[in-house]
């Protein structure tokens, strides 16, 4: 009796220090103590951004081999890789947590860890190619910028060095928009095509509206969430209409306006339909996505397990040196 | 055939290889085994698009029409290209892109290194930052060939195919003709007799190490140097070139 009466004290301490680094705003560290939930709300949202930024250079990959300028593919070509890079200290991030990237890998091809809903939606022209660097990028900027003063320190270190490159994606997003709208009718044409496809998936990207959000409560207390779904929206639209205005772009949302009161921009209301649609499966991309990424994963196995037996070799050979 | 036309011709060929090997290593954008292997692959084709802005910007200017880069590799057709064979092949499995890029590698590193020397001091500019470059790809190459060659069974298997399978398109890496003679002369270009001795010597090194067994030096395939190329090449260009071709008014 006693025994457990000690232990239960020392989990109530524990927790209260942990309480006490949130409160006071300290990053909590992986060999600190944390609670289940915060652990697995972490690892949920972290494997998520990592699976994101490994699914999101479908898309864009799609159109490396037909980038229209040598300068053009190089961007891009650096840009993908960046996300890929991304992936990478998010997978170290969320392997802090004591998981590994195979599991982590076994979660999103059996559907248990999702990735970003967004990219769903396939890349059709030169122009998708701007509007997600632009869109796509500018609202997990937004997003990212937040999290960099997130709880966990592995996973806000992670956020402070994605910013840096995300916002030059953003920008190699918004130049293409800008050169085709200087350009001829056709690329004017493409680049508004585009904008109309992305605009509306790019807000559902913060997610459900703050009033049916499920994740929030938690989320705020623990301070892994720093602004609500709502707040990061504004925030993205505010800035964005005002780009598109400079480059002649038109925002396909005919209530959007100028709110003085507010000193916002009111926005028309979100398909939340086709947001859970395609969340639940139902999206043009979904299962080609995932089926790539198992193919791909598959097709690679003969590689990791050479690699892996030439390891062993290897290392028995040095310890018979 | 005048020096400075030989000297267009040879940028426009070097060019045309780090353009197109560089298509074939893009494609191996979410393709590869391990994400690692994604970013490596790729940062090289990057490398090599870097190279071809260089060695077609020039050969632009020694053509003296006013063509840029982008016009020489956006804008010229099957029979225009140059590049070797071994470049445009499609990637077949790992092992096969393994292969391509330590035949390819190592051959670029011996070649740069030597035309480093160049006369021609532009050229040898760009030789100069390409060897510090190739040597990543070819210590990346080597170290998948030995791993490939000594892993697994399969990986073996895999290995031992790629570079049997590609071994007869090497031969044409070391060809000389009249332009490469005229340039010669003049100690432009590089010493193909040299770098064939050096590149033979590296490769059966590295064979070796891998335990996997040199081919047979049978026919060799060759064409690129007058533009023929194999059946591939066109495809690579109606997709590079789609949107250039589809809008030629408008500029990206």
């Amino acid at each position: 009796m006693e025994i457990l009466e000690k232990t239960d004290k020392i989990h109530e301490d524990m927790l209260k220090t942990f309480e006490q680094k949130i409160d006071r705003g300290d990053a909590i560290e992986p060999r600190g103590h944390m609670p289940d939930g915060y652990r697995k709300h972490l690892l949920r949202q972290i494997s998520q951004h990592a699976h994101s930024e490994v699914i999101g250079m479908q898309p864009e990959g799609n159109w490396i081999t037909r980038a229209p300028s040598l300068r053009a593919k190089q961007i891009l070509l650096a840009k993908i890789q960046d996300e890929g890079g991304h992936g990478l200290y998010l997978y170290s991030a969320a392997e802090t947590l004591g998981i590994s990237r195979e599991e982590m890998i076994d979660q999103l091809h059996s559907g248990k860890a999702k990735y970003s809903n967004i990219f769903n939606y396939p890349a059709l022209t030169w122009a998708d190619i701007g509007a997600i660097g632009w869109l796509v990028d500018g609202a997990a900027i937004v997003n990212q910028v937040s999290l960099q003063r997130t709880s966990y320190g592995p996973y806000s270190r992670a956020m402070v060095r994605i910013c840096k490159e995300e916002s030059f994606h953003q920008r190699q997003g918004y130049e293409i928009m800008a050169k085709m709208m200087k350009g001829t009718k056709d690329q004017q044409a493409m680049a508004q095509d585009a904008m109309n496809r992305w605009w509306w998936p790019s807000l559902m990207m913060f997610g459900p509206h703050d009033t049916e959000s499920p994740h929030t409560g938690d989320a705020v207390k623990w301070k892994i969430k720093r602004q609500s779904n709502d707040e990061l929206r504004q925030k993205f639209i505010d800035k964005t209409v005002q780009q598109a205005e400079v480059i002649g772009l038109t925002i396909p949302d005919k209530d959007l306006k100028w709110n003085e009161d507010k000193r916002h921009y009111d926005h028309g209301p979100i398909n939340w339909d086709e947001f859970y649609r395609v969340i639940n499966g139902n999206g043009q991309c979904n299962k080609q996505r995932m089926a790539h990424h198992i193919k791909v994963h598959n097709a690679g196995a003969w590689v990791r397990a050479a690699a892996e037996a030439y390891r062993q070799k290897k290392e028995k050979q040095l310890l018979h040196l | 055939m005048t020096e400075q036309d030989a000297l267009y011709k040879y940028c426009l060929r070097l060019g045309d290889d780090a353009l197109i090997h560089s298509y074939r290593l893009s494609e191996w954008c979410s393709n590869a085994p391990i994400l690692e292997e994604d970013l490596a692959l790729t940062n090289f084709a990057l490398d090599m698009i870097g190279r071809a802005q260089l060695l077609l910007t020039y050969a632009g200017q020694l053509e003296g029409k006013g063509r840029t880069d982008d016009d020489l590799a956006y804008r010229r057709s099957e029979r225009e290209y140059f590049n070797h064979l071994l470049l445009e092949l499609p990637n077949g499995d790992f092992a096969h892109t393994i292969a391509r890029l330590l035949f390819s590698s190592v051959w670029e590193y011996y070649f740069f290194n030597e035309l480093q020397h160049s006369r021609d001091t532009t050229l040898a500019a760009i030789a100069a930052k390409t060897v510090k470059e190739v040597k990543y790809h070819m210590a990346h190459a080597t170290d998948w060939a030995i791993r490939l060659g000594d892993g697994t069974e399969e990986s073996n298997h895999r290995m031992q195919k790629a570079i049997d399978d590609l071994w007869m398109y090497t031969g044409e890496l070391f060809e000389t003709d009249e332009q490469t003679a005229i340039l010669r002369d003049k100690n432009i270009a590089a010493d193909m007799a040299m770098i064939k001795a050096k590149w033979r010597q590296e490769i059966e090194r590295i064979i070796g190490e891998a335990t996997l067994t040199m081919p047979k030096d049978e026919y060799m395939q060759t064409g690129s140097s007058t533009g023929i190329h194999t059946e591939y090449l066109g495809h690579i260009l109606s997709e590079m070139q789609y949107l250039q071709r589809a809008y030629p008014e408008a500029t990206w």
